[in-house]
């Protein structure tokens, strides 16, 4: 067991890693969301699949000529991005809308935001999977449950190599246009007029509505926000595994709110360390004990955290300058 | 936004008219004498047992067997409903993970039966038993979180538990378990043409029959417990909890009460379950089991157990009647939690107190962060205070 262990160490770490960059992404939608209202976005994990079909469904529309890679691969993949923050960003903001603005109004229990959070999740991916995916591939047969595939798009080469570590360049490419965006999230939250409106809602509501702040308006962008860095993950995660399907969101959601509440819930820098600390586990636990129980370590990791250290490794810092 | 108020208003008064009917049926009912409330539970036990009829079936379910049915799934989403509704509507704690204690009780069965060759009735009390204690070992943990990572926590339990039995080759794998025994004749007794108490492969109405009594028997414990000690201080915590531990309520022991006890219910229910099935395999027990059955407690009135019933059949039946919408069946789920929480939160048939406590946001781990005005607008300013952080 430890044997084979040692063996995949090194190609663990570059999957986990790769993986983790994507729980990131998603996990920022959560985490902000979080912050602001203190909900469990549940149906996140919709708007993630949302933006792996709208970027799939750019990939067939466009054709591919041939498999791509170098600059063309950024290119492409800089193309579906934007239709996927589009369809994902504009998903977030109708959520909000229809399923929580009504709530929020009349002053509802957070119970009744969570339901009716789930009934939005379960709505969305019934949607895909009846009428949306057949529709768009035309998949008048085999229906919407099965995973749909990509043509393959992306010529996989090894770009660094050091004896047992090999980085393939998508999933270089993952890490890097994550820690980008992440980067690029951070400045924005700290430096613009908007951030500065977010963080003052993360803060104290009430206060931020004395200064002059339009809460609803920060909302509304909290929630497209989430939901554009739920669409960029969803281009890389085309891009890395090239399929998807109507429920694809639904564990990688999960995993993306334990990731989430592993660095801290609230903190968009613990979102980033979370992401990567579960992608590293979840591999290194597949390594120890097995692919089939990848997902039972990840969820076993959830249960500790909360156990042990609920604010999360990098803190609830929700209200701090970290936003 | 207008558009959002308008409707608002022809609900509201749609809604006290229709409140008004209602208001007047209950007070009678609250005040009805002792024997005309016996009465009314008799026929309704005795319309229970009349329920399987062939012409009552004909109208229900023409496209398929009308006892199948009432067992599975309406009688079963029933008994699980009354089991989800002593977590969620009593305590206000949300678990999105509850089919993991049926699917411990249907695996109990399963594998105590084929393997050791236990009796049913052994096994039921086992089930009952070994379900209640993981429901102590996964609330233990879990239940001094706030509720919503309560929620995300049950969510992954009832995923562990799948797996874990998908991935041990020792109970089947992927492939579950086969040959799963019946429950033992307890007479040949015949009436009406029928053997109530004769556990055979063909007639499905001695197993309708077992989970009626198992019903009525979970309906008089819940009841009681509702109208007891235990049952206020759910309450208590429900609508704020800590007022409640101010007040000398262990919230944290209470809380654990009701998880266990909902727990009991879906594991009975899975013994009984799995008696009837023959065969178990883990995608039995999927997410959306326990989703739908949170479906039925929200959208039948949480908290009330007549309105969580009526939930459970109209969630179990509508599918079977309306065969068209089996497919769209989820996708309508969903669309009618979101309507149901922003028109009626509180349910077709809620119980008086859970309305007033949604009406104003409490009743289930406060009222919603970034919200200033409004009818709760005092209550979310405590609600959300780092400390309490709930």
């Amino acid at each position: 067991m430890l044997e084979g262990f040692l063996t995949q160490f090194w190609p663990a770490t570059v999957d986990g890693l790769s993986l983790g960059a994507i729980y990131a992404l998603v996990a920022l939608g959560y985490t902000m969301v979080y912050g602001v209202l203190r909900l469990i976005n549940f149906a996140h994990s919709e708007v993630f699949m949302i933006g792996t079909v709208a970027a799939l469904f750019t990939l067939t529309t466009l054709g591919i000529p041939g498999q791509l890679g170098g600059l063309a691969l950024i290119g492409m993949l800089l193309l579906i991005a934007v239709v996927a923050i589009v369809a994902s960003g504009g998903t977030a903001v109708a959520l909000e809308y229809i399923a929580y603005r009504p709530l929020r109004k009349r002053g509802g229990s957070r119970l009744a935001a969570l339901i009716s959070a789930i009934g939005a999740s379960l709505f969305l991916q019934q949607l895909f999977a009846l009428i949306v995916i057949p529709r768009l591939f035309q998949l008048p047969q085999q229906g919407g449950r099965l995973p749909v595939q990509a043509p393959p798009w992306v010529k996989r080469s090894d770009v660094i190599t050091i004896g047992d570590f090999v980085v393939r360049n998508d999933k270089l490419l993952v890490v890097v246009a994550a820690v980008l965006m992440m980067v690029a999230l951070d400045q924005f939250v700290n430096r613009t007029n908007l951030g500065r409106g977010i963080r003052a809602t993360a803060q104290s509501p009430e206060n931020a509505v004395l200064m002059g702040v339009n809460i609803d308006r920060i909302i509304t962008a909290t929630f497209a926000i989430g939901g554009a860095m739920a669409g960029v993950a969803g281009a890389l995660y085309l891009m890395r595994f090239e399929e998807t399907n109507y429920f694809v969101g639904f564990l990688l959601g999960i995993k993306a709110f334990t990731a989430a509440v592993l660095g801290g819930i609230g903190n968009l820098r613990g979102a980033l360390v979370g992401g990567f600390v579960l992608g590293l586990i979840e591999m290194y636990g597949s390594a120890l004990f097995g692919s089939e129980w990848q997902h039972v370590v990840a969820f076993v990791v959830l249960v500790l955290v909360l156990m042990f250290r609920p604010t999360g490794i990098l803190g609830e810092s929700l209200q701090q300058a970290r936003a | 936004m207008t558009q959002n108020r308008s409707n608002t208003n022809v609900l509201t008064r749609s809604r006290q008219t229709i409140g008004s009917g209602t208001q007047r049926v209950r007070d009678w009912w609250a005040k009805a004498p002792r024997w005309a409330r016996w009465s009314a539970y008799v026929a309704f036990i005795v319309g229970a047992l009349l329920l399987p009829a062939s012409a009552i079936g004909s109208f229900m379910t023409p496209q398929s067997d009308w006892a199948t049915v009432l067992f599975y799934p309406i009688g079963v989403y029933i008994a699980l409903a009354i089991g989800l509704n002593v977590v969620v509507g009593y305590a206000g704690l949300l678990d999105l993970g509850y089919v993991a204690f049926f699917a411990i009780g249907g695996y109990a069965m399963a594998v105590l039966g084929t393997m050791w060759g236990w009796n049913f009735w052994e096994i039921l009390l086992v089930g009952v038993l070994l379900t209640s204690v993981s429901g102590l070992i996964l609330g233990a943990p879990t239940l001094r979180l706030r509720g919503d990572y309560l929620a995300i926590v049950t969510l992954g339990f009832g995923e562990i538990v799948r797996i874990s039995a998908q991935n041990t080759d020792a109970i089947g794998g992927p492939r579950g378990i086969a040959g799963i025994p019946h429950p033992p004749n307890l007479s040949d007794l015949e009436i009406f043409g029928i053997r109530p108490l004769r556990y055979g492969l063909l007639d499905p109405r001695p197993y309708y029959y077992l989970l009626v009594f198992l019903i009525v028997l979970t309906i008089i414990f819940v009841k009681r417990l509702e109208n007891s000690r235990v049952g206020r201080s759910w309450a208590a915590i429900r609508e704020d909890e800590d007022a409640a531990e101010l007040m000398g309520v262990p919230t944290f022991r209470y809380k654990l009460a009701a998880f266990a006890m909902g727990a009991a219910i879906g594991g009975a229910v899975g013994v009984v379950w799995a008696a009837k099935a023959i065969s178990i395999i883990p995608a039995n027990f999927p997410f959306f089991l326990s989703a739908t059955i949170l479906a039925a407690v929200v959208l039948g009135g949480s908290g009330n157990i007549p309105g969580v019933m009526l939930g459970a059949f109209l969630i179990a039946w509508l599918p079977e009647r309306f065969r068209v919408f089996q497919d769209y069946r989820v996708l309508l789920f969903g669309a009618a939690l979101v309507l149901m929480m922003a028109l009626r939160p509180e349910g077709i048939w809620p119980s008086r107190r859970r309305q007033a406590e949604l009406a104003e946001g409490s009743g289930g781990m406060g009222a919603l962060g970034a919200e200033v005005g409004g009818p709760g607008g005092e209550l979310e300013a405590e609600a959300r205070t780092p400390e309490t952080g709930r």
